[in-house]
């Protein structure tokens, strides 16, 4: 059997056998939630509905209702797509990326890592589609003949780019999530006693059976799906930065972003995950498997993605003097110094400084230090999209038509809105479905479970 | 003589690995193994062959990238090409670097699509199908060999039994079928 080194720290703590990690994580889902996820379920709900209605709204009276202006005619719409887009990104990136790279503290997180990005996913494809106005047309992106003559979509168009990249992102991570949800939830089926739960988790195991020859194409498949995720998810956040990249406008019109938006979109993931992964650890009593060594691991990436984003920062800002383009000067000084000053330094502090104290020991291994920074990232990169986008457009070529942007309470209740719904969707997954990939977690236990190790290490002394 | 089929039920995969190893090593066909997790090294010892998933994916793949390329030339260059900002649509391969990026999506769409339809299928796991697992906790904690008497004719089922015991087996099922 293939055995691990002594010194890596285990990544199962105490001792757990197969029949127990069935029962910690199927346990949750046959019992009565606790008092705490009802709560947290209420609050969650309520702002879902309050955005449900402020959308609504904004769909009866058209785009107007936002406080955008013919200067600033992209703000937080486009803000919330891209930072929802990018939370999203954590999800892939461990469950595809780490798998190539054989990592195994992937498996206690890539579940509910995976789930989050398809809950976020969903959000940030929410906004382009209300952003449209006529969300009944919006069929129309699609290269579909019309009544109107055969006019097609513009291939040449980052927008339409967009369409087939999010389009793809979201179906793939979805069916790569329920190909590994397929086998877990075939134990709760084989588990749970309760007629009705057997017959709902039996119709979603689609009669998994577990023998040899269907676990090889699971793993040849989980292979495929991560080597082609991996360039995708790639590509997805570099298509949303060509939405700005290629126009003409000073601040976006950058080589710079593709990797720069990318690295943004990894380190707000796992921020999102890390906020996620401290509270349902808590109530859901995974201290086991979500070990401070998995939330270590987190904030090294965190730290390495933080530190490529204010490399990114600097650069901008310096070529934008180098290059001696009057405008893109103006737009970075614009930034620093304009109106919107407040944004740009919180960007600066939430992304660049704040990180760098994850250098710490003591502090990247600290649980309530990492949630607070967890918050902090994501604040700090909902910022640096607004900085992108409304300082770049607010002071336009024209100085007659300089303008502010000020939202207005659908803005505000939108937003909010999606951060309800996406609550409410990660909450009713924590419930419902299992939470850890039960079958990749006893794949590992006996290699790096604390009490194998130990027995492992004491034969190897004697 | 009634045909006869016998569960062995391991509870680690290294002990249904000696066990299996046991088994073809006497000559006798393991049918099928049921495991919790993929059980690693266990495909060669009992004779279960590489699938062949892969390379259907990249089959869909090819098709997507052909489908995609074949497609934007239709909308943008052959019936209604467009002069947006200077640039006309005028060939294929002048506008081809605007066209990676749908083409390379459309591509990544139809290979990971097709790959999991055909693992779904090739597998018989769809909505609504029966579990075939001879037993609950093989999806739990315990590692299930399958013999039946019908693919070893040579060998009695006691035989078998008794050959299974000699490894470190947790129980023996046998069954009429």
């Amino acid at each position: 059997m293939h055995s691990e080194a002594a010194i890596r720290e285990p990544l199962i703590l105490g001792h757990k056998t197969y029949h127990d990690i069935t029962n910690d994580i199927v346990g949750p889902i046959e019992n009565k939630a606790p008092k705490g996820w009802y709560i947290l379920m209420g609050i969650a709900s309520l702002i879902a509905a309050y955005g449900t209605g402020c959308i609504l709204y904004l769909i009866s009276k058209g785009i107007g209702a936002w406080g955008l202006n013919k200067t600033v005619d992209w703000a937080w719409d486009i803000t919330n797509f891209v930072w929802w887009v990018g939370i999203g990104h954590a999800g892939t990136l461990i469950s595809a990326v780490l798998l190539l790279f054989r990592q195994k503290w992937r498996m206690a997180i890539n579940r509910s890592a995976e789930a989050m990005t398809i809950f976020a996913v969903i959000m940030a494809a929410t906004f382009p589609g209300i952003h449209m106005g006529r969300i009944w047309m919006s069929y129309w992106v699609l290269p579909l003949p019309n009544q109107f003559g055969s006019l097609w979509v513009n291939f040449n168009s980052p927008l339409l780019w967009d369409v087939f990249a999010i389009s793809t992102y979201f179906s793939v991570s979805l069916v790569f999530w329920y190909i590994g949800l397929i086998p877990d939830f075939a134990t709760i089926r084989d588990k749970v006693a309760k007629p009705g739960m057997k017959k709902v988790y039996g119709i979603l195991s689609f009669g998994w059976t577990g023998n040899a020859k269907a676990w090889t194409r699971f793993e040849e498949v989980s292979l495929v799906l991560a080597g082609i995720a991996t360039p995708l998810v790639f590509s997805v956040h570099s298509v949303v930065s060509f939405d700005f990249a290629t126009s003409v406008i000073p601040g976006w019109h950058t080589t710079i972003f593709p990797p720069y938006f990318v690295s943004g979109a990894v380190f707000s993931g796992f921020a999102m995950v890390q906020t996620l992964l401290l509270i349902l650890r808590k109530v859901m009593h995974l201290e086991a498997y979500i070990t401070r060594k998995h939330v270590e691991y987190m904030n090294i990436v965190i730290i390495v993605t933080g530190s490529i984003v204010g490399v990114a920062y600097i650069t901008e800002l310096f070529i934008s003097w180098y290059s001696g383009v009057e405008y893109e000067s103006y737009a970075f000084i614009n930034r620093a110094t304009g109106p919107y000053w407040w944004a740009y330094w919180s960007m600066m502090t939430c992304n660049v400084i704040s990180p760098q104290l994850f250098w710490f020991k003591k502090l990247r291994t600290n649980l309530a230090f990492t949630f607070f920074m967890s918050i902090i990232v994501n604040i700090g990169m909902w910022f640096e999209r607004f900085v992108i986008i409304v300082t770049s457009l607010h002071r336009d070529y024209l100085p007659s038509s300089w303008s502010m942007f000020h939202p207005t309470w659908v803005d505000v209740g939108v937003f909010l809105g999606t951060i309800g719904i996406f609550f409410t969707l990660y909450l009713l997954f924590a419930r419902y479905f299992p939470v850890l990939a039960l079958n990749e977690v006893k794949s590992i236990l006996k290699v790096s479970g604390e009490s194998y190790k130990k027995e492992a290490a004491h034969h190897h002394h004697h | 003589m009634a045909n006869k089929v016998i569960y062995a039920v391991y509870e680690d995969p290294e002990q249904l690995k000696d066990g299996a190893r046991k088994l073809v090593s006497n000559g006798i066909r393991v049918k099928d193994v049921y495991s919790p997790f993929p059980v690693h090294g266990l495909d060669p010892i009992i004779g279960v062959k590489r699938t062949r998933l892969a390379i259907a994916a990249f089959m869909f793949g090819i098709t997507g990238t052909c489908l995609a390329l074949l497609g934007i030339w239709y909308f943008n260059i052959f019936d209604w090409p467009m002069n947006i900002g200077g640039k006309p649509s005028q060939a294929l391969y002048k506008n081809l670097p605007a066209f990676i990026p749908v083409t390379f999506e459309f591509t990544v769409l139809c290979a990971a699509h097709g790959m999991s339809i055909t693992y779904l299928i090739r597998n018989k796991t769809l909505p609504g199908m029966p579990a075939r697992n001879p037993d609950p906790r093989s999806t739990d904690d315990k590692f299930i060999i399958e013999v039946r008497t019908a693919d070893n004719h040579g060998h009695s089922a006691e035989a078998i039994s008794g050959l299974l015991r000699t490894t470190p087996v947790f129980e023996i099922n046998e069954r009429q079928y």
